[in-house]
């Protein structure tokens, strides 16, 4: 993927927020509604991080998170990779069945899916990528650091 | 940001400021447990000054509102923004919670 930023972070909870924060700000000018750049693509990107630094590397602080995003004319995306050995994304239980909706955890992966236009693992399910389609293509907006390509 | 904590007659109320989310949800977690233990029963978490709150935040409010309901008291939410709105939809959390437009609406009948 050609990527217009990359961010590498290290398996820290708390350089979540930070990191966000920087590629929403990277994102602000890309033309896309606000709320779903404030809502669907920071809570997407955010349950990624999460989800990479708690079980991809189980918290194991030697161990990297990339970040990559590219900002085309059609859609903003963004690639998590963790250095875990992966799981499989296809096999979840839903989290708002009633055996499952009292369980604290399990949700992160399924409001990826319902908040984001895209969201595809790769083989082994340690990268995910996530696509935010963006409105029709305007020549007078441009992303911080660049035009729309 | 952080949790601030307020008691409005026999109801503990807690400001969520800033943002819900894995890097803090062990603060709350242990607030309201900690009032739990002393004899509180009756709880509202206030989003009015809060940003987000991803899947983690999330879950602690479900397990909260859990242990707060087998221990016969009753955990409220108050003053969800749109977007924390359409969280709880997604996810049909809509449905487990008593959720009010305003503080005080949390607080009638409480």
């Amino acid at each position: 993927m050609a990527s217009d930023l990359v961010l590498d972070l290290p398996s820290d909870l708390a350089s979540i927020e930070e990191a966000v924060d920087f590629v929403m700000e990277r994102c602000s000018g890309c033309g896309e509604d606000p709320r779903r750049l404030r809502l669907n693509l920071r809570v997407g990107l955010s349950e990624a991080l999460a989800n990479a630094m708690l079980y991809g590397n189980a918290r194991d602080a030697s161990k990297r998170v990339k970040v990559e995003v590219a900002f085309r004319g059609s859609a903003i995306t963004t690639r998590v990779t963790d250095e875990g050995e992966g799981f499989d994304p296809y096999h979840l239980p839903d989290p708002t069945s009633p055996a499952n909706i009292l369980k604290a955890e399990g949700r992160g992966i399924f409001l990826m899916r319902k908040l984001l236009d895209e969201v595809y693992f790769n083989d082994c399910g340690n990268s995910v990528t996530l696509v935010l389609r963006l409105p029709p293509f305007r020549d007078d907006v441009e992303v911080d650091g660049g035009a729309r390509a | 940001m952080g949790f601030q904590v307020e008691k409005v007659n026999d109801v503990l109320v807690v400001d969520v400021e800033g943002q819900l989310i894995v890097g803090n949800r062990q603060e709350l977690k242990q607030k309201v447990l900690e009032e739990l233990e002393n004899g509180e029963r009756k709880f509202v978490v206030d989003f009015e000054k809060t940003g987000y709150i991803d899947s983690s935040g999330l879950g602690v409010l479900v397990s909260l509102s859990k242990k707060v309901r087998e221990q016969g008291g009753e955990l409220r939410l108050a003053n969800l923004n749109e977007d924390l709105k359409t969280l709880f939809e997604l996810t049909k959390l809509d449905t487990l919670f008593h959720i009010a437009d305003s503080r005080e609406a949390a607080l009638k009948g409480l």
